[in-house]
């Protein structure tokens, strides 16, 4: 079993997600560099959070040109493993299209901040106005398919939290792909009690039809450990890494 | 315009023995700029204490740097971006941020947190006083907000233009810190009409290095190599630092140019390639290009290795190739860095940065000749002596006056009109309700404070924050501040209170102080009562340091922030790095459970001069400042430390702005956790004085024996009892839910 955290010119959390996979879950795990085109030697390829190229056209614009995007359509067609894109790279992954649907800027219609309430749900919201180009705080998830490589570790419906960090997560796509995503349940995590970037449905995880590319705008690797929070994070690369184990 | 003097011109030419030509007037111009050369403040800066028993890299350097544990350094500086931010606010604020992180990078650390202090002009016009008048005693001699009630000397408040800024500024640090990678863990900021012209803009930087990777700026061994990596040269930010060294006066329009412009991804790429060669041996010493560009930097690092150096300016990679060598020289293009390396190894350092697609070049020479040599395809075009050029520079003779009773004894109205039991819950909610003390939260959130994985307490939920070190158990935490009305009113206690404040971020987090790094925001210092303030100030600050035995290990100064109409208060902006030895024992803020005993330790009483309350109530700036006992600091602060290391403290808080009611509505946020207060003393001056050396700790009730113990005859006052969903008190009870959302949605409802 073998990792790989692609670094592309400006990601930035490609050390926080080699150091879970490395010393928290205890994977073989390498630091790769975008213009690799080799990857069968790894059973697990994540694509880690950042502003690869800066974001400066629109983010993951110009990293799905990068040598290791153009690679990845081979590695999943013939199913050598599996590839996870967090917040960036979950952003390169759709506009390489080995995901469906778009990540596009935040729309925050009120500010909502967190709740008083110790169960956290609707009451004691605050509402303020303001155009949040970028957001970073935890939130709310609900797992919305537990048979996943991704999220078998967790339970059906179960409420986890994780950081989020970006300002371009907002996930839109045609009704029709919407629909497909739901009928095949191919959406994952949901943001849960307050949307905070006008994502439809509430989408904040994904994966492709054969259940193989993942994408989440939330940053498991930020919330692996107590001390950060509540450690849910760390059971997302645990099950992905059971996945691969299994199919070695 | 270049900034000189006469008689430093004449310096120049009686040393030279010639008169220097265009491009030799461009590098002293920028060389003795107050902002590189600290010509007026020097004198003053070594008033503060340098030394101690952990500092590995006190001032002089790119950064401070002070030993933690295991090897473990922190390499920290704080700098200001003022002017920029006020002509340009976005990309002055990206560049600031930029340039702080670079000077960490050169000290071969790794840059893991960012805090800012940030100072606006009030954000809505403020209606006029709803007090009866204020019996305003003598007026100070120039009257700028002393004792005068605000805007009726001044102006009237715009809030547009300081809205306009704030956002600028916020979106700027959010837009550069959060593409660069590193965490925006705190800071501060403060509304007052002193800055609505010159808004201040500090950043702090805290880098991580091991004690034996540290590096220098330094250039040594003749025939070794210059090299400059990063970014092409271009010509933005031409005569930067000139630009920081004059006040802000006519149409900034046209200083648009003097700004630069931050390419975080470049900025990025640059820390790692840059920390990837320094792992190479053959790494002599490197600093970053800020202020002044490679007029300064190669010089500067020419200086500290005792050699000269020659530069082939053609050499320098360009963005546009009809560049002058004057141009060239006096650009500050961001994100560039300056290398000296062994000869030989050159193509092994180009290689790194090629890799990570910048620019690298070779661009000189280490020559034993004691000169700064530029040349241009093989002519030397100008030649000085580094010592001459660095540090060469005369100070500045300087002129002070006090201003007399600074300390203004002004009344304010009457006290409330007879407190009834409704008083203290209107007055509380308004203060909460004040942008200053409000929740930054709509701030913060635009900042990624959670890359790195290491942030284990960060904004808005302490005093201070609160870093993990991946693999060791100990914690750095971090806090940076300074209340410039408190130095306005008072300027030595205003000096003490700012080392203090930050001793207390610290230690209400369980951490023990262990440096300094500041940055003095002031006026125009040909102003003899400014340079006054900044006397008072340095000497309030080197007075608190030396008492609790902190390190000042690097500083910046800011001056001429001053436009015709108004001059920024004295603000000191501290910055302090602190050790909890063990991350286990850190102490929240908020309340922690029910029934645990809520204690005040520390003065148990005060005035409310100085107070946010007397603006916010009375439209009124002044009143006496309490005298900060630092005999008591010291005391206090060892005992809550000691209580902290036992475990004995359930939750800790620093009382400062607002005073004790917004200190307990503060504490209750956290959990949703009320307070049951059982105080007699209902009076303005308990409730809302700003007096110093105080915080709010609760314990739990088994511990309380021990805790009592341990504080002896230290004082303190049991104020109450945790519980319940209300702060209660004399008989009122308001919802912590009610008083949260007023704090929350303050500062979003006054952008509106």
């Amino acid at each position: 079993m073998r990792a790989a955290v692609v670094v592309f010119p400006g990601s930035n959390c490609d050390h926080d997600t080699y150091y879970v996979l490395k010393e928290l879950v205890g994977v073989e795990t390498d630091l790769l560099w975008y213009r690799q085109t080799q990857l069968d030697r790894y059973d697990l390829i994540v694509l880690p959070g950042g502003f690869s190229y800066g974001d400066y056209l629109r983010a993951g614009a110009i990293a799905r040109f990068a040598p290791v995007v153009q690679a990845l359509p081979e590695y999943i067609e013939k199913q050598r493993g599996i590839v996870l894109g967090i917040c960036n790279g979950f952003q390169i992954l759709t506009e390489a299209g080995l995901l469906p649907g778009a990540l596009t800027k935040n729309l925050t219609r009120s500010h909502l901040t967190r709740s008083l309430s110790a169960s956290g749900e609707g009451q004691g919201e605050v509402e303020g106005q303001g155009e949040v180009r970028f957001i970073c705080k935890t939130v709310k998830l609900r797992v919305e398919n537990n048979a996943t490589p991704l999220t078998q570790l967790l339970s059906y419906g179960q409420i986890i939290e994780l950081p989020i960090a970006h300002g371009e997560g907002r996930y839109v796509a045609p009704k029709d792909i919407i629909e497909r995503l739901k009928r095949n349940r191919q959406i994952l995590l949901t943001y849960y009690g307050e949307n905070p970037n006008g994502s439809m449905e509430n989408i904040a995880a994904i994966m492709n039809e054969t259940g193989t590319v993942f994408g989440m705008m939330p940053h498991p690797e930020r919330n692996s450990e107590k001390l950060l929070g509540t450690g849910d994070g760390l059971k997302i690369f645990q099950a992905l890494v059971t996945s691969c184990q299994l199919s070695v | 315009m270049n900034g000189l003097s006469q008689s430093e011109y004449e310096t120049i030419c009686a040393r030279l023995g010639r008169t220097p030509n265009e491009i030799e007037l461009g590098l002293f111009a920028l060389n003795w700029s107050e902002h590189c050369s600290y010509k007026t403040s020097k004198r003053f800066l070594k008033l503060l204490p340098t030394t101690g028993r952990r500092v590995v890299q006190g001032p002089g350097e790119n950064a401070g740097v002070i030993e933690l544990e295991n090897e473990w350094c922190v390499a920290f500086k704080v700098e200001s971006h003022n002017h920029p931010s006020a002509v340009e606010p976005f990309n002055g604020a990206a560049t600031g941020v930029g340039g702080i992180i670079r000077d960490i990078l050169s000290m071969g650390a790794r840059p893991i947190a960012l805090l800012d202090s940030l100072r606006f002009g009030e954000l809505t016009p403020q209606p006029p006083s709803q007090a009866p008048s204020p019996l305003c005693s003598p007026l100070p001699r120039r009257g700028e907000g002393l004792g005068v009630r605000v805007g009726e000397h001044s102006p009237p408040r715009t809030g547009e233009r300081s809205r306009a800024l704030f956002l600028g500024v916020v979106a700027g640090i959010s837009h550069y810190g959060n593409c660069v990678g590193v965490p925006t863990v705190g800071g501060d900021i403060y509304f007052e009409d002193a800055y609505t012209d010159n808004c201040l803009v500090n950043v702090m930087c805290v880098g991580l290095v091991k004690r034996s990777e540290l590096k220098r700026a330094i250039a040594a061994g003749v025939g070794n190599k210059i090299l400059v990596v990063g970014a092409a040269t271009g010509r933005d930010g031409i005569h930067g630092a000139t630009f920081a060294s004059e006040d802000l006066v006519g149409e900034t329009e046209e200083r648009r140019p003097n700004v630069q412009v931050g390419d975080p991804f470049t900025a990025k790429s640059l820390i790692e390639a840059t920390l990837e060669v320094c792992r190479f041996p053959e790494l002599i010493g490197l600093q970053d290009l800020g202020a002044g560009g490679l007029s300064t930097a190669p010089a500067e690092m020419a200086a500290r290795g005792g050699v000269g150096i020659a530069l082939d300016i053609e050499e320098v990679p360009l963005r546009d190739p009809t560049m002058t060598p004057y141009e060239i020289l006096l650009s500050e293009s961001q994100e560039r860095m300056v290398l000296c390396v062994k000869a030989g190894s050159e193509q092994k350092f180009l290689n790194i940065f090629r890799k990570w697609g910048l620019e690298a070049a070779v661009i000189g020479e280490v020559i034993a000749e004691r000169v700064y040599r530029i040349r241009h395809e093989g002519r030397t075009i100008a030649e000085v002596p580094i010592e001459l050029l660095v540090g060469g520079v005369p100070q500045t003779p300087v002129d002070q006056a006090s201003p007399g009773p600074y300390i203004f004894a002004g009344h304010w109205p009457a006290k409330a009109n007879s407190p009834d039991e409704v008083w203290w819950p209107e007055r509380l909610k308004a203060l909460l309700r004040s942008p200053t003390i409000a929740s930054k939260r709509w701030v913060w959130e635009q900042y990624d404070h959670t890359v790195q994985t290491n942030t284990v307490i960060g904004p808005g939920a302490h005093d201070a924050a609160l870093l993990r070190v991946k693999g060791e158990r100990f914690g750095i935490a971090l806090t940076m501040g300074g209340n410039g009305r408190y130095c306005q009113l008072d300027p030595y206690e205003g000096g003490m209170r700012a080392v203090c404040e930050a001793v207390h971020n610290l230690v209400s987090v369980g951490a023990e102080p262990l440096g300094i790094t500041d940055c003095l925001n002031f006026a125009n210092p040909t102003d003899p009562e400014v340079l006054w303030s900044f006397e008072q100030v340095i000497r309030g600050m080197a007075q608190a340091a030396q008492t609790f035995e902190l390190p000042f290990v690097s500083g910046n100064v800011s001056f001429y922030n001053q436009s015709e109409r108004r001059k920024i208060y004295p603000t000191p902006i501290v910055g302090m790095v602190g050790l909890l030895r063990d991350l286990e024992r850190r102490v929240p803020m908020g309340f922690q459970r029910e029934g645990d005993l809520i204690y005040l330790v520390g003065k148990l009483s005060g005035a409310v001069g100085g107070s946010e309350f007397l603006k916010v109530f009375y439209n009124f700036i002044g009143g006496e400042l309490e005298k900060t006992d630092l005999a008591l600091e010291v005391a206090l602060t060892k005992a809550l430390l000691e209580a902290a290391r036992r475990g004995l403290i359930a939750s800790a808080h620093d009382v400062s702005d607002g005073g004790l009611l917004v200190a307990l509505a503060e504490k209750s946020f956290a959990k949703g956790l009320g307070a049951r207060v059982e105080i007699e003393d209902l009076s303005e001056e308990y409730l809302f004085g700003e007096w110093p050396t105080r915080f709010v700790v609760t314990v739990h009730p088994e511990h309380d024996r021990e805790f009592r113990e341990l504080l002896g005859s230290l004082p303190h006052r049991r104020l109450g009892t945790v519980g319940g969903s209300g702060l209660e008190l004399g008989g009122r009870s308001v919802p912590i839910e009610e008083l949260y959302r007023i704090y929350e949605s303050a500062l979003p409802e006054s952008l509106r």
